[in-house]
Order: C-alpha cells, then sequence, then structure tokens
C-alpha cells in the first residue's frame, strides 16, 4: 500500500462530510451557480496538469499534460466567469415591492 | 530556496486553497454572501496555481504557457454563454474536467510501467475507467441539450445487458491489468471500452431526466479528480474532488426524490418514451380555451398570481415576456409568485437562473412547498412549458409513470391556465388531466407571443 494512502483516506471522507454538510445548506435558488462553482474549484486538477506537462518526462505525457492544462483551465476560468455572472443576476426586489 | 521549504511552502499554499474552497461553497449557501464565495473560490485557486509554478520538478514552461493560453481562449466564451445555454455548458466543463483528470491518469500509467504495482494500477485504472466514461456521457449529455443529438431516449432490446457488457470488459481489462501490469496492450483498450460505455450510458436517456444525469455526472467527475489525487499523493486534489462529488451526489439525490425514482431507474429506465397506450381514450374530452384578451382580464382581476414555469419557458425564450407580465401585473397590485419544481427545466436551478436572467426578484421565486401551501389561496395558477412537474395524475392515478413524483398542485388554484403549444404530451410523454378540468383554460400558441399579447392587453387599455 503506497505510504499516503491511508491520510489521503482519511481527507477524503473528512472532506466529503464537510461538503456534504455545507453543500446541504446551499438554497436550491443557487443550485445551477454551485454546480458552476464546484466545477470550477474541481479544475484544480490543472496544478496536476502543469506539473505533467512541464516536468521531464516523454512526448506523450508533456502532450497528454498539456492537452490537460487547456481542458482544466478552460473550466477554471469559465466556471468563475458563469458563477460569478449568474450571481449579479440574482437581485432583491427592494424598492420595487409596492 | 532549497527544495524541503519549497514543498513546505507548496503544502502551505496548497491548504490555504483548500480552506478558502470550503469557505467559498460556505458563503455560496445564500445569494446576499454567493459573490464573496465567488472570490474566496479565484483567490484559492490563484493562489495554488501560482505556486505550482514555482515546482522544481518544472523544467520547461512553453507548453504550459500555451495550453494556459488555450483553456483560457475556451474558457471565456463559455463563461459568456446565455442562461437557456447553461446545462449543456454545465455538461461540456463536466466533460473538459474528466477528460483532464483522464489524461493525467494515462500519463501517468505510462509513466510508472514497468515499476508499478498492484495498489497503484487499481487507483490508476479505477482513475482512468471512471475519468473515460464522464467524458463521453458529458459529451452526449451536451449534445442533448444543444438537440445536436435527440433530446427523446434511445433505445433498443436489450440495451442495458450490452451497456453492462461494455463495462464488465472495461473492469475485465482492469483487473488483468492489475495482476499484469505490463500488459500494455490492454490499457489503451480499457480506454476505449470506457468511452464507448460512457456513450452508451447517456444515449438511452431522456432530456427530462437531464437535471440528474447531469448533477451524477458531476459527481462522477468530483471522483474522478479525488482518485486522481490518490494516484498522485495530492491532497488538494483529494480535497476538492470530494466537494464536487458530494455536491453532484447531493444535487443527484435532490432529483430523485423530486421525482420519485431510483438512480438505477434514472439511469437505465430510459424514462420519457411516447406512452403510446394510454392516448386512446383522450379523443373525446373537452378543454376550454381562452384567448389573450380573456387571460389578460382574468389575470388583471386576481389578487394573487402564481406563475410556474417549466422548460418550455425555457424553449421558447419567453423569460423577459415573463418578465415583463409580473412587472405589468405587479404595477396593478397583483401579489406574482414563481413556483419553480426542483426538476423543471434541463438541470438543478435552470428556472431561477432564466428568471433571474430576466431580472425577476429572487425573493419572488419560491419552492414547491411554499408554492403548494399557496395554492389554495391563489386566485390563477399559470403554467408555462411545465407539464409533467404539475400533472395531478402523480398524485391519482398510479397506472402513470410518474405516480408518486411530487408536483406543484396546481389543481389547487382557483383558475389554471395552461400556455402550450398544442395538446401534445409533454417529454415524459404523458398526459395530463389538468387539461380536462372545468377550472383549466388552455392558452394555445407560443408561449413568447402569448405571454407578449397577454401584456399588450394589460397595459394597453385592457382594464376596465
Amino acid at each position: 500500500m503506497p505510504a499516503g494512502f491511508i491520510s489521503n483516506l482519511y481527507v477524503f471522507i473528512l472532506a466529503g462530510f464537510v461538503g456534504f454538510e455545507v453543500i446541504r445548506r446551499v438554497s436550491p435558488l443557487l443550485h445551477t451557480p454551485l454546480m458552476a462553482l464546484t466545477n470550477a474549484l474541481d479544475a484544480i486538477v490543472v496544478v496536476a496538469a502543469i506539473i505533467i506537462a512541464g516536468r521531464q518526462g516523454t512526448k506523450l505525457s508533456e502532450i497528454l499534460g498539456a492537452v490537460a492544462v487547456a481542458a482544466a483551465f478552460s473550466n477554471m476560468v469559465g466556471g468563475f466567469l458563469i458563477t460569478d455572472r449568474m450571481l449579479r443576476m440574482f437581485k432583491l426586489s427592494g424598492r420595487k415591492k409596492q | 530556496m532549497t527544495p524541503l521549504t519549497m514543498q513546505y511552502l507548496t503544502d502551505f499554499a496548497y491548504i490555504g486553497a483548500i480552506a478558502l474552497f470550503v469557505l467559498s461553497l460556505k458563503w455560496l449557501s445564500s445569494p446576499a454572501s454567493a459573490q464573496r464565495g465567488v472570490l474566496a473560490g479565484e483567490i484559492g485557486a490563484a493562489i495554488a496555481v501560482v505556486t505550482t509554478f514555482f515546482n522544481p520538478e518544472l523544467v520547461q514552461f512553453k507548453w504550459i504557457l500555451i495550453a494556459l493560453l488555450i483553456g483560457t481562449m475556451i474558457g471565456i466564451p463559455l463563461g459568456l454563454v446565455h442562461m437557456t445555454a447553461v446545462p449543456q455548458r454545465t455538461a461540456m466543463s463536466h466533460a473538459f474536467g474528466a477528460l483532464a483528470a483522464a489524461l493525467i491518469g494515462i500519463s501517468e500509467y505510462y509513466m510508472r510501467i514497468p515499476h508499478i504495482n498492484k495498489f497503484e494500477m487499481t487507483e490508476i485504472a479505477l482513475e482512468v475507467i471512471i475519468g473515460s466514461l464522464s467524458f463521453t456521457g458529458s459529451l452526449i449529455a451536451a449534445g442533448k441539450l444543444q438537440e445536436w443529438l435527440p433530446q427523446r431516449p434511445i433505445v433498443y432490446k436489450g440495451q442495458n445487458y450490452v451497456s453492462l457488457s461494455f463495462l464488465g470488459a472495461a473492469a475485465l481489462a482492469a483487473l488483468v491489468l492489475i495482476f499484469h501490469p505490463t500488459a500494455a496492450y490492454l490499457f489503451p483498450a480499457m480506454v476505449i471500452i470506457s468511452l464507448l460505455f460512457g456513450v452508451m450510458l447517456v444515449t438511452p436517456i431522456g432530456g427530462a431526466d437531464m437535471p440528474t444525469v447531469i448533477a451524477l455526472l458531476n459527481s462522477y467527475v468530483g471522483l474522478t479528480a479525488a482518485l486522481l489525487g490518490f494516484v498522485l499523493n495530492s491532497k488538494v486534489l483529494v480535497v476538492a474532488g470530494a466537494l464536487d462529488g458530494s455536491s453532484g451526489f447531493i444535487l443527484a439525490v435532490i432529483m430523485c426524490k423530486a421525482m420519485n425514482r431510483s438512480f438505477s431507474n434514472v439511469v437505465f429506465g430510459a424514462f420519457g418514451q411516447l406512452q403510446v397506450s394510454a392516448a386512446g381514450e383522450k379523443e373525446d374530452r373537452i378543454v376550454r380555451t381562452a384567448s389573450p384578451e380573456e387571460a389578460a382580464a382574468i389575470l388583471g382581476a386576481a389578487n394573487s398570481v402564481i406563475i410556474v414555469p417549466g422548460y418550455g419557458m425555457a424553449v421558447a425564450q419567453a423569460q423577459h415576456k415573463v418578465r415583463e407580465l409580473y412587472d405589468t401585473l405587479s404595477k396593478k397590485g397583483v401579489d406574482v409568485k414563481f413556483g419553480i419544481h426542483p426538476v423543471a427545466g434541463r438541470m438543478p436551478g435552470h428556472m431561477n437562473v432564466l428568471l433571474a436572467e430576466a431580472d425577476v426578484p429572487y425573493d419572488r421565486l419560491v419552492d414547491m412547498e411554499t408554492a403548494n401551501s399557496d395554492m389554495p389561496q391563489t386566485d390563477v395558477a399559470l403554467i408555462i412549458g411545465a407539464n409533467d412537474v404539475t400533472n395531478p395524475a402523480a398524485k391519482t392515478d398510479q397506472g402513470s409513470p410518474i405516480y408518486g413524483m411530487p408536483i406543484i398542485e396546481v389543481d389547487n388554484a382557483r383558475t389554471v391556465m395552461v400556455i402550450k403549444r398544442s395538446l401534445n404530451p409533454g417529454f415524459a410523454g404523458i398526459d395530463n388531466t389538468l387539461y380536462y378540468m372545468d377550472k383549466t383554460l388552455m392558452l394555445f400558441g407560443d408561449a413568447k407571443a402569448f405571454v407578449g399579447d397577454i401584456v399588450r392587453e394589460l397595459s394597453g387599455g385592457g382594464h376596465g
């Protein structure tokens, strides 16, 4: 068993519980922005892709890594951008109400 | 700086990023703090990416920078799509996320052979299988949502067995690889079979089930990222993947509950085939129709109105006209709310962002429970392109495929108005008893044009 496995498992289980508790509280109003935001956060795989693309490796790993960087980073940029746009659209009626 | 100091700095930066990610999701709990949440996420991601550039393992930057540039060029247009296109955009981003994770797993396999133990091989195989099937599955979902592919379920006899045998074949290839990691010819086979399985998994699923499917694919993509974290021993990936995965999972559970169906029923049930058998008896029933003038008169005289939007509103691009109707009626002192069913539209929360984009204030958007408790005191329920989620058959007809599904009980309102192109059944292909009730008025026509006509009547000289 690789050395980090058990500690990674701890982290995975705990993060899963944290995620469950935090996300359960997200208003159904915001379920679409939630999905866009978690996509953007998930795009953090770009840090792994950067290392695969840039380290001393084979031509294949450089190519696969570079494609992965582009795919993941497009999610990061696009995900944050659209989440921000969506949230700006949510307005209270405020003065309009009577 | 020594490599060890660098390692510590990287770890601290990643821990900071993770903390910001959790805060980011926490602040998303209400619209008031949500924008702060996005900012926290952006800062966290920026810290993690910038720190990675100082990794001493990196020897070349040219391709990384080019790839980041390409990613930005793809990401910006994907971030600027209209709210009607958000479901397919989301499916595309799931595809990209799965692709990135799968490619990294593939590259790790070829970097490590022949020095790869059973345990590592298990992690890599699992990661690559789920990543590959999520990639093609999400592409098919995006194709259906964009209507490049038919939205109806594409089914054939024995389909589930064929699909499952592909999954079995991928698992078998993985199993052989675990015991003989150097049987390198099997690895591409495993990837290709998984890619094909992803196609087969989503093709039979109909448009009305897309909210659940998108949420499920979301959780697969998260799981892939977490598994990649195990492969690479990277805790930042484990955490981000676990957060994304649990988010997708929770949404999928909410969607399933809102349809009173199980996961396996959504994935293998091929819901939404046209129910030809049930269509026979409806011919002789009477429907009452109304013109825009009549509808405007009734709406203008009402005290309270609940509008129930569905996918049909998005298809007709009627949300801006609907907001004009909301404005006009509000000015006349009518209390207008929007009752949003959890699975209305093509992804979780779809109706909310559409109406928010059209400038409907979010405190006017109420969930199913609130809408239902207000319904008996409501003068008019106006349904715009939401068929199955308002179909009383879900409560009364045990033979109906949607029996048991929670619905917005518009039949409790004093008057029901349904805007619809024709009497054709909705996406689930189920006839709707609502249309034949005495208190129901059918408003036949294009949703956008019809609502526009009502608004014109109301603001013209209509009230009097």
